[in-house]
């Protein structure tokens, strides 16, 4: 167990496993969004109230999802570089923080695309859209902090606490805005009770949400990869690397 | 003397100390005032005079005007420390930085909360918001200013070390203030509206309790990274 958390640590051991995670992982991601994609947008049936503009369902909500839990992971990330100043960790949570502003934005996005046809306006302050663009307005201010920094250890440092004082934070958020104001419709999928989605719309979202978590795994890894030989690039090993391939 | 002994002297001469520093810097204090009185005043310019509309929006502007007067105090909170070196000293203190920093964030608190609740009836006349709902928009502002310093001191000690500290400051304290302008703000409203807002108000005493308790955990963290940088 702690041989694997001391090897995490080594830009090099990353890269080597890293590269053979991506060569399955990568398929598996295409052939979830493939089938995902083409079994929602069209044989899914079309919604009873919404015809066919439902179907955008299949993008917002998993990046909505993942915006929220890419949140968490990013906090994580920056927690264990805080305890045990892990240089991977590091480079985790800024690879969690470009990828979480940039799903968070989409997710906006398409909830606005979605909203014109369905509610008939692009932006309304309801207690769901507003959570997420303050969750965006948290990634920003991380990447802003981040830039600010001419020491670039502390600079991480710095978003590593300010990402965990967003962790006790975005529950708060989330409840207060909830109590502000709600005209989002209720969250479909439930845990605990019975779905309201019909299953014939519910499994492509399904694969769907899944496909996009892979994606997630495959852009975190690629993102980190890129990071890790930039900041070792002075090393005997990268320089093989480069010249293996020149 | 023992150890808990010297903690409690250690905050008590630290609160002499802030307190006597924030005296003799009259205008740290008194600017957010003057910041709450000149903003509110530029929203009947703005908007509109008429008495009506006032009255609906008086207590989100204030809410909000008294928020970023707040957040606009607290930038320089930590500066000065950082500037003369007190700050290295308080972090080579045997004493956990935790208290110092409860002490000196309460300190300011006292001299740009306090005062800015103070001086929100008279802010409230000029926007017209009904006189019932005036208490609760002092008792609101006195227990949500305090989350918002304490948090705002979260903000202060991550940009200490930066030489362009104030907007970034604003970028990353703004979103962790929704949650107190949420309940503050409809306490404000709804007491305008004439019904009982006992639930805001604990709400608030709640955020109150938990930011003294958690945010100078979470400052002292940054204030370190700030001063090893």
């Amino acid at each position: 167990m702690w041989a694997f958390f001391h090897k995490l640590g080594s830009p090099k051991w990353f890269y080597d496993i890293s590269g053979k995670i991506l060569l399955w992982l990568a398929p598996i991601t295409a052939i979830l969004l493939l089938v995902g994609a083409v079994w929602g947008l069209f044989y899914a049936p079309p919604d009873f109230k919404q015809g066919n503009s439902y179907r955008i369902i299949y993008i917002h909500v998993p990046v909505a999802v993942l915006s929220l839990s890419g949140y968490y992971i990013m906090a994580i990330a920056g927690a264990i570089h805080l305890i045990w100043k892990m240089k991977l960790a590091d480079v985790a949570m800024r690879c969690a923080a470009r990828l979480g502003a940039g799903l968070t934005f989409l997710a906006l996005f398409t909830g606005a695309v979605w909203g014109k046809p369905t509610w008939g306006t692009y932006w309304v302050w309801d207690a769901r859209i507003t959570s997420e663009l303050v969750l965006l307005f948290l990634y920003m201010g991380i990447i802003a902090l981040y830039e600010a920094y001419d020491n670039k250890v502390a600079a991480s440092r710095a978003c590593a606490v300010l990402a965990l004082v967003g962790t006790v934070n975005i529950p708060i958020i989330y409840k207060s805005v909830d109590w502000w104001y709600s005209l989002h419709q209720p969250a479909t999928i439930k845990f605990t009770e019975k779905s309201t989605i019909d299953p014939s719309m519910f499994y492509p979202l399904l694969i769907m949400i899944v496909g996009f978590y892979c994606f997630y795994g495959v852009a975190m890894l690629l993102n980190m990869r890129t990071e890790v030989l930039s900041s070792e690039r002075k090393t005997r090993w990268v320089q093989d690397i480069v010249e293996k391939s020149a | 003397m023992s150890a808990q002994d010297s903690l409690m002297v250690g905050m008590w001469a630290t609160l002499r100390r802030e307190l006597t520093l924030l005296w003799r810097r009259k205008s740290d204090s008194l600017n957010p005032l003057l910041f709450l009185l000149m903003v509110s005043s530029l929203f009947p310019l703005g908007v509109s005079p008429a008495p009506d509309v006032l009255a609906l929006l008086s207590p989100g502007i204030i809410w909000v005007v008294a928020l970023l007067a707040c957040l606009l105090s607290t930038e320089s909170m930590f500066r000065s420390d950082y500037d003369d070196g007190a700050l290295e000293l308080f972090l080579l203190n045997p004493q956990p930085l935790y208290f110092h920093i409860l002490v000196k964030v309460l300190a300011h608190w006292l001299l740009t909360g306090i005062p800015l609740a103070v001086l929100s009836p008279i802010i409230a006349l000029l926007l017209n918001l009904p006189t019932e709902a005036i208490p609760i928009l002092v008792t609101s502002l006195v227990l949500g200013t305090a989350p918002l310093v304490f948090i705002g001191a979260i903000g202060a000690a991550l940009t200490v070390g930066l030489r362009r500290g104030g907007v970034l400051l604003s970028l990353i304290v703004l979103p962790l203030y929704v949650p107190v302008l949420i309940f503050g703000a409809d306490a404000v409203k709804r007491a305008a509206e004439g019904s009982p807002v006992p639930g805001q108000l604990a709400i608030l005493a709640a955020f109150f309790m938990l930011s003294f308790a958690l945010a100078p955990l979470a400052a002292a963290g940054a204030l370190k990274i700030s001063v090893d940088s």
